[in-house]
Order: C-alpha cells, then sequence, then structure tokens
C-alpha cells in the first residue's frame, strides 16, 4: 500500500542545478498514514483568507520526510508520542491523580479535541492552548505544578494529545467569548515585520510559499503538524518554539512563550490552516 | 550636485558616528538616495569584487544567495528563490543603482518589498539589542559587493 511518487527525487537535484529557477513549489502525492488513514493536506481556504489553498507543510518536504510521516512505525515523533502516553498515566500532585484519572482512555476521551485548539478559556479570559491547559489541569486538579515551556515531558504530552486527533480537520471556534479580537491581534503580529532584516511572517509563508530560500523550501508556515519532529534537531519541536526560532532568523528579540502575543499569533495561524488534518507528530526537516 | 551633498553629509556627520561608523564613510542616515541611484562611494576607497563575492555568498554576511540564484557562484550548492536571477544584473543597473539597491532596496522597488537594506536604518520592530543602530553590512562590504555586481554581466 505504500507507493510513493518519484516527485522528491527532483528536489534531491537541487544542488547540481544551482542557478536554474526551480519554481518548486508543493509537491502533487496524496498523504496517507499507514495506507488507512487519508489526510487532508491540501484544501480550500476559509472565507477571507489571503491565499485559495490551504496547503500542509508535508508538501515542501522531502520524498525521505515525506514517507517518514506516512508511516506511524517509521515517524521517529512516534516514540516521544510514546513518552506522552506515560506521562498521561503518571501519577502526579498532591491529589494523587494522573490525566488518566479524570480522563480514562485518551484515544476515546481526547479523539478530536486537539483540532479545536486554541480555545477560548473563560476563567483566564484569554484563548489557552493544549500546553496550557494541561498546565490548568495540573494546577487545579492535580494539586501539581505546572511545566515549565518546552519542559518536563510537556512537548510529549501535547504531542499524544494531539495525535488522538490525527486526520481530523482543524477546526476553531473564532465566537466564542473574546477569540475574535485575539484572531485580530495575531493578524497583526502576523504582517508586522521585525528585525534587521525586516521580514514580517508573510513575507515568506504568504508571498514565498513554493520558493526556496537558500536551502530552505519555504511552505506556508502552518501548525497543523506540531507538536513536529524535526530531523536536524532529532526532537520534538513545539508551536511556541517555532514561531520564535523564525522570528529571531529575522535577528529580532522574541516574545516569551505562551505571551499574548504568541498566543494570538498561535489563535490565527491555526485558522489559517483551518481544514487540514492534524498530522501530530508531523516530520520536517 | 548629488555628489556634493552626500560629501557635505559624510562629513557633518563623521563627528557625531566616530564611534560606529568611520570617519570619511557616509553614516546610514546621512545616505540620500536620489532617482533610485546614489553616485557617490559610501567609503571613497574603490571595492574589491573578489571580497564582494565573498561577502554575497556568505551566509552572515550578505547571504544574497539565500533569495538570489547567480550562475557565477556554481559552486555554492543552495541558491535562493525569493528574489530575481541577477545573471547580467550589471546590463541591467549601472553602479550607482546596484548602490542604492543594496543600501536600501525599498526606495527603488517598494515599501513592500521583502529585500532587506543592507545599510539601512529602516528596519523592522523588536530588533536584537546588540544590532539596534547597527547596519547589516559596514560601507566598504557594500562598496565590495557592488564591485562585484558590475563584473556581472551577459
Ligand atoms: C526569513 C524567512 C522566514 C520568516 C520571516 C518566518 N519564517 Fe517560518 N519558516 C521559515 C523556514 C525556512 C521554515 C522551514 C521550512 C518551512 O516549513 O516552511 C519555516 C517554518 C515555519 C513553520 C513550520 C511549518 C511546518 O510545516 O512544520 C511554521 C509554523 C512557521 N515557520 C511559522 C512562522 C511564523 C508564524 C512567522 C512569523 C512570526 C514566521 N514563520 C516567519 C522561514 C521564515
Ligand atoms: C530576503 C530576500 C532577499 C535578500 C536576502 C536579498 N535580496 Fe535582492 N531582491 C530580493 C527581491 C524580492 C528582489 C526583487 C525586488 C522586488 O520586486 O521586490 C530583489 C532585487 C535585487 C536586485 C535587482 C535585480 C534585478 O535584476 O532587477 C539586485 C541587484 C539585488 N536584489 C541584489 C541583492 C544583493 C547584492 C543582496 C545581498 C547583499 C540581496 N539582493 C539580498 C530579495 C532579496
Amino acid at each position: 500500500m505504500k507507493k510513493f511518487g518519484k516527485v522528491g527525487a527532483v528536489l534531491v537535484t537541487l544542488g547540481a542545478l544551482s542557478a536554474v529557477a526551480l519554481a518548486g513549489g508543493p509537491v502533487d502525492q496524496q498523504l496517507v498514514i499507514d495506507g488507512e488513514i487519508e489526510m487532508i493536506t491540501r484544501t480550500e481556504a476559509p472565507d477571507g483568507h489571503p491565499l485559495d489553498e490551504v496547503i500542509s507543510g508535508w508538501h515542501y518536504r522531502t520524498g525521505e520526510t515525506r514517507a517518514l510521516e506516512a508511516d506511524t512505525f517509521e515517524n521517529p515523533g512516534m516514540l516521544f508520542v510514546e513518552q506522552g502516553e506515560a506521562a498521561w498515566n503518571k501519577i502526579e500532585g498532591t491529589e494523587g491523580k494522573s490525566c488518566a484519572s479524570c480522563h480514562g482512555d485518551a484515544s476515546e476521551s481526547m479523539a478530536g479535541i486537539g483540532a479545536q485548539y486554541p480555545k477560548w478559556d473563560a476563567d483566564s479570559g484569554k484563548p489557552i492552548n493544549v500546553e496550557l491547559q494541561i498546565n490548568k489541569c495540573r494546577t487545579e486538579n492535580m494539586g501539581a505544578e505546572p511545566l515549565p515551556f518546552d519542559k518536563g515531558g510537556q512537548k510529549e504530552l501535547t504531542a499524544y494529545i494531539k495525535h488522538q486527533s490525527l486526520g481530523t480537520p482543524v477546526s476553531i471556534d473564532l465566537d466564542a467569548g473574546d477569540m475574535q479580537s485575539w484572531w485580530k491581534k495575531g493578524e497583526e503580529v502576523y504582517y508586522t515585520r521585525t528585525g534587521q532584516l525586516n521580514l514580517s511572517c508573510a513575507s515568506c509563508h504568504e508571498q514565498n510559499n513554493g520558493n526556496y530560500i537558500r536551502a530552505d523550501h519555504l511552505s506556508q508556515g502552518n501548525i497543523n503538524g506540531f507538536p513536529t519532529y524535526r530531523l536536524k534537531q532529532g526532537a520534538l519541536v513545539s508551536v511556541h518554539n517555532r514561531f520564535r526560532g523564525c522570528i529571531r532568523d529575522t535577528r529580532a528579540e522574541f516574545p516569551a512563550a505562551f505571551s499574548d502575543e504568541l498566543m494570538a499569533l498561535e489563535v490565527y495561524v491555526t485558522w489559517r490552516g483551518s481544514g487540514l488534518s492534524v498530522e501530530t507528530p508531523g516530520v520536517r526537516q | 550636485m548629488i555628489g556634493r551633498r552626500i560629501l557635505t553629509a559624510s562629513l557633518a556627520c563623521a563627528a557625531t558616528f566616530s564611534v560606529a561608523f568611520a570617519s570619511g564613510t557616509v553614516a546610514p542616515d546621512k545616505v540620500e538616495i536620489v532617482d533610485g541611484a546614489l553616485e557617490l562611494s559610501l567609503t571613497g576607497t574603490p571595492g574589491d569584487p573578489v571580497e564582494g563575492r565573498k561577502t554575497f555568498a556568505n551566509r552572515k554576511l550578505g547571504n544574497c544567495l539565500a533569495c538570489h540564484a547567480i550562475s557565477d557562484q556554481k559552486e555554492q550548492l543552495f541558491h535562493g528563490e525569493v528574489g530575481p536571477e541577477l545573471d547580467g544584473v550589471a546590463d541591467r543597473w549601472s553602479e550607482a543603482e546596484l548602490r542604492a539597491i543594496v543600501v536600501n532596496s525599498k526606495e527603488l522597488f517598494s515599501e513592500e518589498t521583502v529585500m532587506p537594506g543592507f545599510y539601512s536604518l529602516d528596519v523592522g520592530v523588536n530588533v536584537r539589542k546588540d544590532l539596534i543602530g547597527k547596519t547589516i553590512l559596514t560601507a566598504q562590504q557594500v562598496e565590495d559587493i557592488v564591485a562585484y555586481l558590475t563584473t556581472i554581466k551577459e
């Protein structure tokens, strides 16, 4: 069942072509995970979207990288998802509870849930993402410390929860609470040029997706595969870490993880990828 | 006329910017691009095309290859395609125009261009603290790149 086109080979010859313009663009192929789960990796953009079609970052990676994601056994990110499963069942805090104590079997209780985050959180009067929801459960229900950014199994547990939505289209509720104004603020962040290089997210991911920027093939910068396994780092990368990395690359100071600025950006960028299947853990270079 | 204005500016700023920018060099906020061109050298020292070729490719300096392909640098593995190919660029632009493009391309193309200004303080928000008030390239590095670009003819 695992049949992959030869399209990837075109990209491999890049070095030899050198000055010849490539106009790479997204690869035309379908992602079917384990020969079973048909993933939506290209879809019509939602109303008001600046692009006509929303495309997963998977289409911009090499044939080998794409193949890794198509097979859960070979996907190196799955090792961390398994660690996330252990964290799900681990009792922590003064209440003697684990996530499983309240939510039971994640494959049932968490099915499709990850596709709906960020969500409006009436208690804090802000949007909340999976990482912050985990921390909310830890402090309010488990009597445990919140996990620090990217530490203590946060990426693994987030990936485990999102993986329960594998294949489910991303769909967030922008009518809830004050989500509209967070979306608006996120849009502003997206188009703000930062740093000495004076670039915005849109400079690279809206105006230039499909183009090479030196050795990197620019995608639309969607986050349906997060936390993503990055081959370069040999580790999972969280959404806010990726945002911060891209902002840093413009030679700018970057905002703190879970700051209002990055939460707004997460709301907005999630919306830009509406309708794409959750791919967690995606595999990228 | 144009040259004179820039020269005066460079002398005036030598005092104010003596720490950050060598004297005799036009400071970035004193550069005046007129009609899409910058006639006078930023430093008065002729650019070195061999150095310019290196600065063009160097990821920490020009990193021009991130966005532009150029046949003259075939030995480099990766060439970007965000901007146009630069083969024959000196047939399309004069030296003064090339200098203006590298200094601050927004003056020639549009505010919307994604090409950074390499000798400009017209930058994005929240610039990394250690880079505030600094340009991507020095005036001499710009001159070197311009000298290199003027050799790129078809
Ligand atoms: C200087 C160019 C540049 C800028 C500016 C930039 N990025 Fe990126 N970004 C990249 C490159 C290169 C990659 C790796 C290739 C890819 O997936 O597009 C990347 C990857 C990503 C990814 C991972 C996509 C995936 O499929 O895993 C996300 C998400 C992302 N960027 C979001 C953003 C956001 C949000 C901003 C603005 C805050 C931003 N980027 C600004 C160059 C940039
Ligand atoms: C982040 C992307 C980017 C980088 C880095 C970059 N450029 Fe550009 N450059 C562009 C774009 C885009 C254009 C086309 C202008 C436009 O339409 O906005 C351009 C146009 C040009 C042109 C005019 C080309 C023509 O044929 O009309 C020259 C010359 C040029 N760049 C030189 C350079 C040099 C030299 C460097 C490095 C010091 C450099 N560029 C770095 C994006 C870039």
